[in-house]
């Protein structure tokens, strides 16, 4: 009985604990919902992972073992239009589009989600660690920073891509090779600011050990810009991954890659004269998917930008 | 003084960064097999052979800083190795298909930068107005488009669908031919600029009608990040004191916004104008690439595509530079334009 009573209190306790969490979730949600753009967002991405997730029932693949290679339907040159048996039609070399696009899908959600992952995790250490020891550290890891950023991404890119082979892996190699720095200023720079407030001095003087001061005190105070940034990012990342795809240096051919979907209808822009758009659909379709997806995560990103910056929500 | 001291220490960092960049470029090159390394300096089938020769003869399995002296003594005689995509010495092609290039940009850049900041302004000026929406979702739909299929999709109507309306390319054959011929004088060999110098208006038409789509290709994709900059510039400018008192003092909306409000919110867009280049760069891949242009961004995409070593660092090394000297003109200006900075 008495331990019943003691763990009701200690329930209550806890329910007291999270109350100002739960409100802001709700606050958060409510701001979610109070904005048609964050929505029509999420609701994108939403339907991307569905399809990502159904593909195999979505497309059954006509080889289990390898789905993401598109099937081919012939081996003529000519694209086809879309019929009953292709709802998209074909693209050059007889690559059934609908296929393309639908695994497509769990491609760019692969590239987003690791080079962003990783990207993201080299940069919170590497850029904790400078932010909060200083010194030497910080001078070091600054300056291969600036080193980095002071060379376009797709460039950079570009220069990996072809030193370590032309292949989808490496797209993703050379695209968290050249995107760790941003993230791992904008770390810096917040704990920077953070480390200098009351508690983390309180927390010192208590003696908690600066990994600890690290990780319990200063990153969830400093972290939010980064889950903003890289929310923006996994579109970002998308496309500059599909532009090294469309000029021919990411997946091998006929890889369900929406940027090699396009490449391939690049010799077909023009139709024959009597109809000059006949081949509309091989560039249209999987462009199409591209922009919706990284829309998607734009207009995500944003919503957050609006919810989680302290400064701007109550207004 | 300050300002002396200020410009020098600059200067020392430039040569810093500068330093890293070719460590970072070195660092790139000897990712290649020396194998493929000794291919750059193959002219003849028959040398494949003697593959080993080549490679004790250039030092390409020498001590790792050997081979960085010896690359930056060839890169201070200007010796970029041999491009075999553009058919000539890769510093030599820099300066070949700078022209083209310098075109699209002298075009495009003015254009992104007013069309971003004007729209920027009237977007903070009506916030929550129709009219900022409208800015503000065309400006998101503009960030997301992947350039390489706008341009494409706009090839594809203006093109395709209205008979060769808008082409891609930078000349029509006609216009080509005669450009090409004794008659036709080049100062500066961008297009346009000599057909004007050379009093050809046909040819500046031509030339311009060959730089529609690429110009808008790039505006639009690009400006949204201006726009967003002004807009969130302006915001925070407008809702400042000094605005406030010139409205007190009576002062016309008009000039509050124009003489007061836009020319300090312009600030953070100088600052961030060095990605913009970052972010231009890019963009000149693509669109070279898709309207075959014959500039640096569509040599660049073939060097990389039939793995051309020398053309891939000059790239990178061209970019780096780029982007270090406009970082130095942006903090120059920054001394000019912001008194704060000079008073520091």
């Amino acid at each position: 009985m008495k331990t019943l009573k003691s763990k009701l209190a200690s329930w209550d306790e806890l329910k007291k604990s999270l109350k100002p969490r739960v409100e802001e979730l709700k606050f958060s949600l409510h701001r979610i919902k109070r904005s048609p753009l964050s929505l029509v967002g999420l609701s994108l991405i939403l339907l991307f992972a569905a399809v990502a997730i159904l593909a195999p029932q979505l497309a059954p693949p006509k080889h289990p073992y390898e789905p993401y290679n598109i099937p081919r339907y012939g081996y003529s040159a000519e694209p086809r239009p879309p019929s009953a048996e292709h709802i998209f039609g074909t693209t050059e070399g007889q690559y059934d589009v609908y296929y393309g696009v639908i695994w497509g899908t769990r491609t760019a959600f692969r590239i987003g989600f690791m080079v962003v992952g990783a990207t993201f995790l080299i940069g919170l250490v590497l850029g904790s660690i400078a932010g909060y020891y200083g010194g030497l550290f910080d001078e070091v890891i600054m300056r291969v920073v600036d080193i980095f950023m002071s060379i376009p991404t797709l460039i950079l890119a570009m220069a990996l891509v072809t030193a370590l082979g032309h292949s989808l892996d490496n797209v993703m190699k050379a695209l968290i090779i050249v995107g760790w720095p941003i993230y791992a200023r904008l770390i810096r720079g917040d704990i920077l600011r953070v480390r200098e407030e009351d508690y983390v001095s309180a927390a010192r003087a208590v003696g908690c050990s600066s990994p600890l001061i690290i990780i319990k005190h200063v990153l969830p105070n400093s972290i939010y810009p980064m889950v903003i940034m890289a929310s923006l990012d996994v579109g970002a990342v998308v496309l500059v991954a599909a532009a090294l795809s469309f000029l021919g240096l990411g997946a091998p051919v006929g890889y369900a890659d929406w940027g090699q979907m396009v490449s391939f209808a690049r010799n077909w822009i023009v139709g024959p004269p009597q109809s000059p758009l006949a081949y509309w659909h091989t560039i249209t379709i999987p462009g199409l998917f591209m922009l919706f997806f990284v829309l998607g995560w734009n207009l995500l990103g944003d919503a957050f930008r609006d919810i989680l910056d302290p400064r701007l929500r109550r207004r | 003084m300050e300002m002396r001291a200020y410009i020098i220490r600059r200067l020392l960092l430039l040569f810093i960064v500068l330093f890293g960049v070719s460590i970072l470029v070195f660092g790139i090159l000897s990712l290649f097999s020396p194998e493929q390394r000794a291919s750059v300096f193959i002219t003849d089938v028959k040398q494949l052979r003697d593959i080993q020769g080549i490679i004790k003869k250039y030092g390409l399995d020498a001590p790792i800083q050997v081979q960085y002296y010896n690359w930056m003594k060839a890169l201070f005689r200007g010796d970029l190795g041999w491009s075999k995509t553009a058919q000539r010495p890769a510093l030599e092609a820099l300066f070949h298909f700078l022209p083209n290039t310098l075109e699209l940009a002298l075009f495009s850049a003015p254009l992104i930068v007013l069309v971003g900041i004007w729209l920027g302004s009237v977007s903070a000026v009506h916030q929550d107005k129709v009219i900022d929406h409208t800015t503000r979702t065309l400006a998101i739909i503009g960030w997301s488009l992947p350039t390489f299929w706008f341009g494409l999709m706009l090839l594809m109507i203006f093109y395709g669908y209205f008979r060769g309306f808008l082409p891609p390319e930078t000349l029509s054959m006609k216009a080509s031919l005669y450009v090409k011929s004794a008659e036709f004088a080049r100062y500066t060999r961008i297009n346009t600029i000599d057909a004007l110098l050379n009093g050809q208006l046909w040819i500046f038409l031509d030339a311009l009608r060959h730089l529609i789509l690429p110009v808008i290709t790039l505006t639009v994709v690009q400006c949204a990040l201006v726009m967003r900059i002004m807009r969130s510039s302006m915001l925070e400018v407008l809702g400042r004191g000094y605005i406030t008192t010139a409205r007190a003092k009576g002062a016309d909306e008009n000039r509050v916004v124009k003489k007061h409000a836009r020319r300090n919110a312009l600030i953070p867009v100088i600052t961030v104008s060095g990605w913009l280049v970052a972010s231009l760069v890019h963009g000149v891949v693509i669109t070279e690439t898709i309207f075959s242009r014959k500039g640096l961004g569509w040599w660049w995409a073939r060097a990389a595509i039939q793995l051309d070593i020398p053309a891939v660092l000059c790239a990178v090394l061209f970019n780096g530079v780029l982007f270090v000297v406009t970082n130095l003109v942006v903090d120059l200006l920054y001394v000019y334009i912001d008194p704060r900075v000079r008073l520091r």
